[in-house]
């Protein structure tokens, strides 16, 4: 045992002078991670917030979901969506208005939401996109808000049904309506 | 190719005019120095030929002060002639070496001397290798029962013995132990099958020389010997197929001198486009390779060198419709009965997709003492892996991953015949080997930087006891320290537990990562002991034992985050030990003039064995994931293979495989995933040496479904449904059935070189199918009907 320890030692002095001995390699912070979701529902004299953060990622820590308030019934809201990499510091916003056509929001709202949405913006081919959007309620009610971005979805699409593509977002928020 | 040469020559002072002088010469083989009996020897100048004796010696008397023009002949040598000068009595010890007319033969004689004694040994054939000149390793390996393939689409295979893959299998490409990342499923061996000659699947002592790691066995792909005459001489493929509408091209040239000296030069290319499964195009299954390899060196009785250099760069698409991102995505992939992405047939290879260029470089240098015979080799590898995803943005053509593995490596040994009865090898290898992530790709190291040392001893010895019993004994230290630098999440780091176990290695906490560099020994042994009865000239039967000890892989170590190819999040863990496998494997082997059959059975126990295994979901802002663990446990896996053939009258033939195997894990009661169905497969060929050498074989391959299977399924939350929905991502696929047809004729006959024309159909029926040894069974049948057209020319 001591025999092989020693003849690894040399080995490594012999192999030693065939390699750089650099220093610790820089970390790496993710560039595509999207951490943040925020979504802000203003009705002119209201402004709700919906958010998302998970700050490390696929790591184990759980996100931190809020929701700053309820809707109010039968009040037209224009939404507006907001997508950071705070690990980086980047809005992610950017990169997906540039990439329009590979890019689409999807809202789906459980049952027993009395809510409607509907696109307030498009691609470049006249697509929508739906990093805006127009939230209407209707009578009193809660249940399920799901905002879904899918990644080189079909285009045009009727819907997540078949729109296809890859989920790079899927998070569901528990809303009232009152 | 048949040559001696006269080891010492010998001079004196003694002076003498009278014609009284002895000449005795002693002729033995250089190969295993055994004595050469019924050699002829003419002296022409005395018109006198003698036989050596059963000692190998013959001795001329009353020969005079001059030279004599000595011929020495022995079965199966050329005859040769040479000049000796007669001072003094003399005793002149000549080495014959064994050059035989079939290049096969050679190589099996020298196998005997290298490889195991006790194991029955399964091979691929140079005429088999040649039927599969655009396919890959893992592909031709499929021929020797009891080798499967775990495939990532149709391109990427990865070899499978009796259940067993990756890092439990060591490749050996011209006597250097390939380091290509062999740790990942998706991940092939970096080889190209014609720049080799010869495969062989070995389990017993000769495994050892490798390694001790080898659980499942080493695949020894390799050159074959040169011939010692003046030729120039050399090989073309080329092959279309109608899926994928390409093909590709191979040839090699080598040149021979009767004085040793040999160079060769070869090179493959392929190129195909999207293959097809029976109803639909899989999109982005196209492939790129380019090959090169350079061999030259000197072979004489006594000494040689061999220098190599091979280059292989591989560009292979991932299907398009298998990048997903979560697990709602998976179900919306099982559920389809097509993949999601499916587009017009193209030739372009998009992300995601991998590039992998592997350089390896090989000196070898022996000489053959009295003792024995030396083996010096140093060796370099270097393995660039870069993986494309799809991604976003500015990193849109950027990999994800670029992994960089540089490996040196230097062995010794010694092969020494002690008896005539046995046979003693050692050696001594030594291994540096370091790993660069390249951080550019602006994604966490999937694999982190280390830096590896490796040292391996190891003896195997054999004794033949009579005619009918050979015995064979083989042990192996190993000895693995790792030097890693490795940045964690601090979530993860602090969820397991680590800040408190390994606190010692924390070099440095940022906001959410933590750089540690664990640094970790392994000590590792492994021992083999075997036995074959011959018990007439028809029945052999082989008894082995082996001990395997492998240190778990980097990727078991360290991996921490999402595995794109198959959507999910894996965690390593840093304090695993080593996994020790115990082989018993038993083979009957009866080979008749008109039958032959193999029966090989086998039980392996594993402990510490290595798994990967579902342990919890986890929501993400991309959705739902499962998080898979390695874990150890205790496995046992146990089966037998059959291979059986008949010949029919001169033309007929019939040949049988097949194989079963079951895998379990003994500490949870279930079984091991990715294990092998069984399978059988059937056919009949028809062969005429007077029709211009025409064979017609047809096929029937059978692949029984797997019932035995480990339940990994899970639920998420469907939004648009509002319900949980079960992942079904463990329930096999059903059985099939598949029929390959193939043919073969000589064209111009008449000429020295005739050209082989081969034609076949795989997937004759063009039956749908999905294999569970494919990843990528979830997302896409199998390939569909595919007519292949090849013309071989050798000169």
């Amino acid at each position: 045992m001591k025999f092989l320890k020693y003849a690894l030692l040399a080995s490594t002095l012999i192999f030693a002078s065939c390699t750089d001995e650099n220093d610790t390699p820089p970390v790496v912070n993710e560039e595509e991670v999207i951490t943040t979701l925020t979504v802000t529902l203003d009705s002119g004299t209201d402004q709700i917030v919906l958010q998302y953060q998970d700050l490390d990622g696929e790591g184990s820590d759980p996100a931190v979901i809020t929701v700053s308030g309820s809707l109010s019934v039968n009040t037209v809201y224009n939404g507006s969506i907001v997508l950071l990499n705070e690990i980086e510091g980047e809005n992610i916003n950017e990169e997906i208005e540039e990439e329009d056509l590979d890019h689409q929001f999807f809202y789906t709202v459980g049952s027993g939401l009395n809510v409607t949405t509907d696109y307030a913006d498009a691609d470049s081919m006249g697509n929508p996109l739906g990093l805006s959007f127009i939230l209407t309620t209707s009578e009193a009610s809660s249940g399920a808000l799901t905002f879904t971005l899918r990644h080189e979805p079909n285009k045009p699409n009727s819907g997540l049904d078949n729109a296809g593509g890859e989920t790079d977002i899927e998070i569901t928020f528990n809303v009232t309506v009152q | 190719m048949l040559s001696f040469i006269i080891l010492c020559s010998f001079s004196s002072s003694a002076f003498s005019q009278n014609c009284t002088k002895n000449l005795t010469l002693k002729i033995i083989d250089s190969h295993d120095s055994s004595l050469l009996s019924n050699a002829s020897i003419y002296i022409d100048e005395l018109k006198l030929e003698l036989q050596t004796n059963l000692d190998g010696e013959v001795t001329f008397e009353n020969l005079c002060d001059k030279t004599y023009s000595v011929q020495i002949s022995h079965d199966r040598c050329q005859t040769i002639f040479t000049k000796i000068n007669i001072k003094e009595n003399s005793i002149k010890t000549i080495r014959l070496e064994h050059h035989l007319n079939e290049l096969d033969e050679i190589i099996l004689l020298t196998e005997l001397n290298s490889k195991s004694k006790s194991v029955y040994e399964n091979k691929v054939t140079k005429e088999t290798l040649e039927q599969y000149t655009n396919k890959s390793l893992g592909d031709v390996l499929k021929t020797i029962p009891g080798v499967t393939s775990i495939n990532t689409g149709n391109s990427l295979a990865k070899p499978q013995i009796n259940g067993l893959h990756s890092s439990r299998v060591l490749i050996i490409n011209n006597d250097v132990k390939m380091e290509d990342h062999d740790w990942g499923i998706d991940h092939a061996p970096s080889i190209d099958i014609n720049s080799v000659d010869k495969i062989s699947l070995i389990k017993g002592a000769g495994a050892l020389k490798y390694g001790g790691s080898a659980i499942a066995g080493v695949i020894v792909a390799e050159s074959s010997k040169n011939q010692l005459v003046d030729s120039i001489h050399g090989n073309l493929f080329f092959t279309g197929t109608s899926n994928g509408r390409g093909g590709g091209v191979a040839s090699s040239i080598i040149k021979t001198n009767t004085n040793g000296w040999y160079t060769k030069l070869q090179g493959t290319l392929k190129r195909y486009g999207d293959y097809n499964a029976p109803k639909y195009v899989m999109s982005n299954t196209g492939l790129s390779e380019k090959n090169f390899s350079f061999k030259t060196g000197l072979n004489r009785i006594d000494y040689g060198f061999e220098i190599y250099y091979s280059l292989y760069n591989n560009e292979t698409g991932i299907l398009r419709g298998s990048h997903l991102h979560s697990a709602q995505d998976l179900i919306r992939a099982i559920s389809s009965s097509e993949p999601l992405i499916i587009k017009e047939f193209t030739y372009d290879i998009d992300a995601p997709k991998q590039n992998i260029t592997h350089h390896l470089a090989k000196l070898k240098v022996f000489k053959k003492f009295d003792f024995g015979k030396i083996n010096l080799q140093y060796d370099f590898q270097s393995n660039n892996r870069l993986e494309y995803d799809i991604r976003r943005g500015s990193d849109r053509d950027k990999p994800s991953t670029d992994l960089e593995l540089l490996t040196h490596s230097v062995s010794v040994d010694l092969e020494s015949k002690i008896s005539s009865k046995s046979n003693l090898k050692i050696g001594i290898v030594g291994k540096y080997q370091n790993n660069f992530p390249d951080p550019a790709t602006g994604v966490r190291r999937i694999i982190p930087d280390y830096k590896k040392y490796d040292l391996g001893v190891y003896s195997i010895f054999d004794y033949k006891l009579n005619q009918k019993w050979i015995f064979e004994a083989g042990v192996r230290y190993d000895f693995m320290h790792m030097d890693v630098y490795k940045y964690y999440k601090t979530s993860f780091w602090e969820s397991r537990g680590y800040d408190e176990l390994f606190s010692d290695i924390v070099i440095e906490e940022l906001a959410n990562q933590v750089l540690t560099r664990p640094v970790l020994d392994y000590n590792n042994a492994s021992a083999i002991l075997g036995a074959n009865l011959s018990l007439d000239n028809d029945v052999s039967i082989f008894i082995n034992y082996s001990l395997s000890s492998r240190s778990p892989n980097p990727s078991e170590l360290f991996s921490e985050g999402l595995h794109h190819s198959s959507a999910r999040i894996e965690l390593g863990d840093l304090r695993f030990k080593s996994e020790v496998g115990q082989n018993i494997a038993v083979t009957y082997e009866k080979i008749k003039k008109k039958y032959s059959l193999v029966i090989n059975s086998f039980v392996n126990k594993i402990n510490n064995f290595i798994f990967i295994e579902p342990v919890d979901i986890q929501q993400t802002i991309r959705g739902s994931f499962q998080v898979w663990e390695y874990k150890q446990t205790n496995a046992r896996l146990f089966g037998a293979d059959i291979s059986f053939s008949h010949k029919y009258g001169d033309h007929f033939s019939f040949t049988h495989q097949s194989s079963i195997l079951k895998g379990y894990d003994l500490v949870l009661d279930k079984s091991l995933i990715d294990m092998p169905p069984p399978n059988i497969k059937n056919s009949i060929s028809y062969k005429n040496s007077r029709l211009n050498n025409l064979k017609i074989s047809i096929e029937s391959e059978y692949m029984f479904r797997q019932n035995e299977y480990p339940n990994n399924n899970f639920e998420v939350y469907v939004p648009t449904t509002e319900t949980m929905e079960l992942v079904d991502i463990s329930t096999p696929p059903k059985a099939y059935h598949l029929v390959n047809f193939t043919s073969n004729i000589d064209l111009f006959t008449n000429n020295e070189t005739p050209i082989n024309l081969s034609f076949k159909i795989s997937n004759l029926l063009n039956t749908s199918y999905r294999n569970y040894l494919n990843r990528l069974r979830y997302f896409s049948d199998d390939l569909g009907r595919n007519f292949s057209l090849s013309m071989s020319y050798k000169f």
